[in-house]
């Protein structure tokens, strides 16, 4: 028998729902042989926000439709899976648990083992699923929803060095586009809008910036924002083009410089554990903007450190990082679940670094 | 008969201070509905709302902003407490999908853009409006309730 892994993964945490497929044999570069998300991208415009996949059911019903895509893609059929990988936290509970379900489903009617996946180590082990990345690698996972430096030691043991202690950053890009009248979601608008803007103009503040640690906070940024609008409004009636091109390049300013400066603190501590080719990995959705990614790019460089981050369609939700994810763990020899897989809506990776507590002015307390 | 009454709020320790202390008021089946535009400190109070609850329990835990996962559930000793930000639903059945009807009979539970709920909104809610003072960092908060579970609290807690 083969070592040759072939898996479907199933993704339904948050917004999107999907399914893929992954073969990877020792020695080889693993392969993604289908990935399908029903993503809601066609829906945003119409909508003029994100439009969040609350309803258990609906992921329910696209995922059938998913996994039957990815299997066909792919040219595999159900009982040809070695397993079944599905995301069992964290996430929005009902989407989870549509997931969960389903993948119980397939492996009862197919007679496949199960296996459970975190999907922040879904996106944490993504660089490995693109690019030939060696343990232990630090990872920054900075997206909508989450904001987090994590030391990855190995496909199921994770050292969380800090994160944010309120709103991850693509929130706050959300948030500033809203504040300032640009389209959703914010990352592309508020960029777009950035690349005509002064970013010294408005002098907005870098959180945590000299304080210890990598822990961060977005919160206030977005109001030093909206603050300085209002205070264009009082004095003018309403904000130029130039204004908000100003303010744009000013907050995104502020996010590179915070990313960027605890991105060398992470750093720091990473290169204490003499990493034999050190890499930081960067994934999540912020990792698309260019000024950021130059930021992140630069300190790497700059500290003789590789650089990769893997193409923006496996760094957003996807299926094919819950495979890899699978994967992973078979590998490591971890065990099957079995059907009392739960899901859970909270998962934190790493369960023994202390919380991030505290508000942006005060920093940590206990 | 509806009770409304303002505090002052001149700094974010004092808004950590003021949710503090109602935290340690709260009953299951109390609802909190958190308005105001953005950052006029929604999410700093529920925060610290949550953080004072759990950490009369000896629990250190993240609250982090739940605008993405719509709902955030924290479990405070026989007690849920659900955080919840309805920013992004379009529809007040989306809140049903949610579950939020259950929560608020069971739970202990902080709504941020309550408008959403529509008709479902809760009748014995406190409502806390957020505003912010343009020239400070200081915070207005107005508690309204028409439900007799809050007349006290609510005197207890404003000043004017």
């Amino acid at each position: 028998m083969s070592d040759t892994l072939t898996i479907l993964g199933l993704e339904s945490s948050c917004d999107d729902t999907a399914a893929a497929v992954v073969r990877h044999t020792p020695g080889q570069s693993p392969e993604i042989l289908a990935t399908v998300v029903a993503g809601q991208t066609e829906l945003h415009a119409a909508y003029g926000g994100v439009v969040p996949e609350i309803a258990a059911r609906a992921h329910a019903e696209k995922l059938d439709i998913c996994v039957e895509q990815a299997l066909d893609r792919a040219g595999v059929a159900l009982r040809d899976m070695d397993a079944i990988a599905v995301t069992a936290g964290p996430g929005l509970i009902g989407g989870v648990m549509s997931g969960v379900m389903c993948a119980k489903g397939l492996a009862v009617g197919a007679n496949r083992p199960l296996i459970g996946v975190n999907h922040l180590a879904g996106h944490a082990l993504t660089p490995r699923l693109v690019d030939t990345v060696a343990f232990p690698y630090l990872m920054l996972l900075v997206s909508g929803g989450h904001c987090q430096f994590l030391l990855v030691h190995a496909p199921d043991e994770f050292t969380r060095l800090g994160g944010t202690i309120d709103d991850a950053p693509g929130e706050a890009f959300d948030k500033t586009a809203r504040i300032l009248g640009l389209p959703q979601p914010g990352g592309p608008s508020v960029e777009a809008a950035a690349k005509s803007g002064d970013p010294r103009r408005f002098a907005l503040p870098r959180p945590l910036l000299n304080q210890e640690g990598c822990n961060m906070s977005f919160s206030g940024l977005k109001t030093a924002v909206l603050r300085a609008r209002d205070a264009l409004v009082a004095d003018q009636g309403g904000i130029t083009e130039q204004d908000r091109a100003d303010l744009c390049a000013g907050f995104q300013a502020a996010v590179c410089d915070v990313l960027a400066e605890k991105t060398r603190r992470a750093l720091a501590t990473y290169l204490a554990h003499n990493p034999a080719t050190p890499t930081i990995a960067v994934a999540g959705g912020v990792a698309a903007n260019q000024a950021i990614r130059g930021a992140l790019e630069t300190v790497c460089d700059a500290n003789g450190v590789a650089f990769t981050a893997p193409p923006l369609n496996l760094c957003t939700d996807n299926a094919a990082m819950i495979a890899w994810a699978g994967i992973e763990r078979i590998r490591t020899g971890a065990a099957y679940d079995d059907l009392t897989l739960m899901a859970r809506p909270r998962w934190p990776l790493d369960q023994s670094s202390p919380s991030m507590l505290g508000s942006g002015k005060k920093g940590a307390k206990a | 008969m509806t009770v409304s009454r303002t505090r002052v709020v001149p700094t974010p320790d004092d808004m950590t201070a003021f949710a503090a202390g109602l935290a340690t008021r709260l009953t299951a089946g109390d609802v909190l509905l958190l308005s105001g535009p953005i950052g006029a400190g929604k999410t700093h109070f529920a925060r610290a709302l949550i953080q004072k609850r759990l950490a009369d329990l000896g629990v250190a835990e993240d609250v982090p902003s739940p605008t993405f996962t719509l709902v955030q559930t924290y479990d405070a000793g026989g007690v849920e407490i659900w955080h919840a930000d309805l920013y992004r639903l379009t529809h007040p059945d989306e809140a049903l999908e949610l579950g939020l009807q259950d929560a608020f009979d069971t739970a202990i539970c902080l709504v941020e853009w309550p408008d959403r709920l529509g008709a479902d909104t809760p009748d014995g809610a406190l409502h806390l409006t957020f505003s912010s003072d343009p020239d400070t960092e200081a915070r207005l908060v107005e508690l309204t309730a028409d439900a007799s579970r809050w007349a006290d609290l609510i005197s207890e807690f404003c000043d004017d």
